[in-house]
């Protein structure tokens, strides 16, 4: 990927005055290098705290007494603001909030990968079925849609986990059955919008296959949309996850879970034991962030409309 | 008139098929209702003829479909179960409980309509400056953060340090029901009422200043300012009616948001409030409640979306049928110029 400008594009658009660039501006257009950059540190970012947490909470590693460091207790250390030994501090068995924290994030990250995985997948189906699928099937779908949207995401979140119970499967098959549909909308409407198109017409014309059509023509269109949604329905994921397991429905309470942790802060807070919210939750914040952030300079890189935001 | 019964035909659908959904998702349940019902201890102590009546009793061998004909046919009738954690009939836990929450969503429905409009607005006039940013800024950050931690700062910083607040409910406790003023509801309402406002305010302030930079950027705008009006006349004379009109749109379609955030939040300051009920009926394997929980948040939604339909027809002139619509001249000499 190298960071050429594309000979399409001049740099100086008709639409811009040629005297009074706008400084903002031409500090993001064209640099595609930056945004490249910007991309793959917060993928970075996200692959380290994943591993960190996934070898906090590995039993061979890093124990502290037998457990691993981010289920250690050490009673004589409890409620110990946040300092140089513990940053994040400790919570009222000893353990340490920063461990407890990563050990956590990995588990969201981890269910939000696999639940906005699927959601995908879900959309790129549906969304490919009621796009291509007759009338019925749209309307189908649409209807579908509609339904789903027509009921708050946490209320059906708890219905899910409700009938399928809770833990690690509840939340991820909850979170990915009811993120699906915005997605889809997308998709059909790209879909919908390319087959339309006059160079999909003109490929009829010359002969081309359905098969054909789709592959070279259809699936280019969609596929960078689809990758951008993908990736933009992560925060998403997590958040909604964090919340469900806040509420008692998720992740079980032995599991290190950043809705866990917060919702076992709550009961300290009149105590005055404010880094035990505090500071889990700006990591989740930083980490939903930095999805965002990987997912707008992806759409940025890929997406040739969005390319000069 | 053709259009309200489009609306009715299309509630009923959506209402038949929430209550299906909810109900198949309340029965796939792996809990084993006999236990749930009766509790562990009965349940232990239970002679095996006794649980196998109680099975019958709840339907435990009957099929699916049919259980629904059951539910379905009383619920016709207004009738929607026994809430087993509250021990009450259904619709009369989810009225006083839909008080509580219509209380706490308005609340944060108004002030955050208001706030977001108000701040897309100043946000655009200040395109690039400091206030712009920092309303950016703002919306950017509020999108990434979860409703209840926000919930959690401001109950540590209002209740806990300051003391301004209280720690939760929606009155005070030990006083009879009877001696609850007023004020003692609305002192009790203002704080997760606060919460959601804040978290609803970005959506909309985003949305306003984008519509507002549009309007700023038009002809009739340009024109307005040759003949020497001020940016506020501006505003005033076309801008706000240009983005009152989606902004509400916005809002009454964003009632969903609402709504999940006031389930968070309501657990939260423990305000007794449908969200509330949801997650106590959720833990508590009160299925009926469920059922009937997700009917109302649906039918909620479902009327939120219907406002917004209507104020569209009922405020802008090219939404309604040709017949009714005034004439064009008169539209003119009211606002001075042309907003096609």
């Amino acid at each position: 990927m190298s960071p050429f400008v594309s000979p399409f594009v001049s740099p100086l658009s008709p639409s811009q005055p040629l005297l009074h660039a706008p400084r903002a501006s031409r500090a993001n257009v064209g640099n595609r290098r930056r945004t490249l950059m910007t991309f793959i540190i917060a993928a970075l970012l996200l692959v380290a705290i994943v591993v960190t947490g996934r070898l906090l909470t590995a039993p061979s590693s890093f124990e502290v007494g037998g457990l691993p460091i981010a289920t250690a207790t050490d009673f004589t250390a409890k409620n110990l603001e946040p300092g140089l030994s513990h940053p994040f501090g400790t919570d009222w068995m000893g353990r340490d909030m920063l461990a407890r924290t990563l050990a956590g994030l990995s588990t969201s990250v981890l269910v939000g990968l696999f639940a906005a995985g699927a959601s995908a997948l879900l959309a790129l189906i549906l969304g490919t079925v009621a796009a291509l699928g007759g009338r019925r099937a749209d309307a189908l779908i649409t209807w579908l849609i509609d339904l789903m949207l027509g009921i708050p995401h946490i209320v059906l979140l708890i219905l899910i986990s409700f009938a399928i119970g809770k833990g690690f499967w509840g939340v991820a098959i909850g979170v990915a059955l009811t993120h699906w549909p915005s997605l889809t909308r997308v998709i059909r409407a790209e879909i919908l919008q390319c087959r339309e198109s006059v160079f999909v017409a003109q490929a009829r014309k010359l002969g081309a296959g359905p098969f054909t059509i789709a592959r070279k023509h259809l699936f280019p269109h969609v596929f960078p949309q689809f990758l951008v949604g993908l990736v933009l329905l992560f925060p998403h994921a997590i958040l909604h996850e964090a919340s469900i397991t806040f509420l008692g429905f998720g992740l079980p309470p032995e599991q290190p879970a950043i809705g866990i942790i917060l919702s076992e802060s709550m009961t300290y807070l009149s105590a005055g034991f404010w880094w035990l919210a505090l500071f889990p939750g700006i990591a989740l914040i930083a980490t939903v962030l930095l999805f965002d952030r990987a997912g707008s300079n992806l759409r940025r890189l890929i997406d040739p409309h969005r390319s000069q935001e | 008139m053709r259009f309200f019964a489009g609306q009715l035909f299309k509630f009923i659908m959506l209402m038949v098929a929430v209550s299906m959904v909810s109900f198949a998702l309340v029965s796939l349940s792996p809990t084993d209702p006999v236990q749930m019902n009766v509790g562990q201890v009965a349940y232990l102590n239970m002679s095996e003829a006794k649980r196998a009546q109680l099975a019958e009793y709840w339907g435990v061998n009957t099929p699916l479909w049919e259980r629904y004909a059951h539910w379905a046919s009383a619920a016709l009738h207004g009738d929607l179960g026994t809430s087993l954690r509250y021990n009450a009939p259904v619709v009369q836990v989810i009225a006083t409980r839909f008080v509580n929450s219509a209380a706490l969503m308005s609340v944060a429905w108004l002030t955050s309509g208001i706030f977001g409009l108000l701040l897309g607005i100043l946000a655009a006039v200040r395109r690039g400056g400091w206030l712009d940013r920092a309303v950016k800024a703002y919306c950017f950050l509020l999108a990434s953060v979860p409703t209840f931690w926000l919930a959690l700062l401001v109950l540590i910083v209002f209740s806990v340090w300051l003391g301004i607040f209280p720690l939760g409910f929606s009155v005070p406790i030990g006083v009879a029901p009877a001696d609850v003023t007023l004020a003692d509801t609305l002192h009790h309402l203002m704080l997760p009422a606060l919460t959601l406002s804040v978290v609803g305010v970005a959506n909309i302030a985003l949305h306003t200043r984008e519509k507002t930079i549009d309007v700023l950027e038009s002809d009739y705008v340009r024109f307005a300012r040759t003949r020497g009006e001020s940016t506020a006349t501006i505003i005033w004379r076309h801008g706000l009616r240009n983005l009152a009109l989606p902004a509400l749109t916005l809002q009454f379609a964003s009632i969903s948001e609402i709504f999940g955030g006031s389930v968070l939040v309501e657990q939260v300051f423990s305000y007794p409030g449908l969200g509330q009920a949801a997650v106590t009926a959720g833990l508590g394997g009160d299925a009926a409640l469920l059922v009937g929980i997700a009917l109302i948040s649906a039918a909620t939604v479902f009327g939120g979306n219907l406002i917004a339909n209507l104020l569209y027809r009922l405020i802008d002139p090219r939404m309604r049928p040709a017949s009714r619509r005034p004439a064009l001249n008169l539209m003119r000499r009211k606002t001075g110029a042309s907003h096609e």
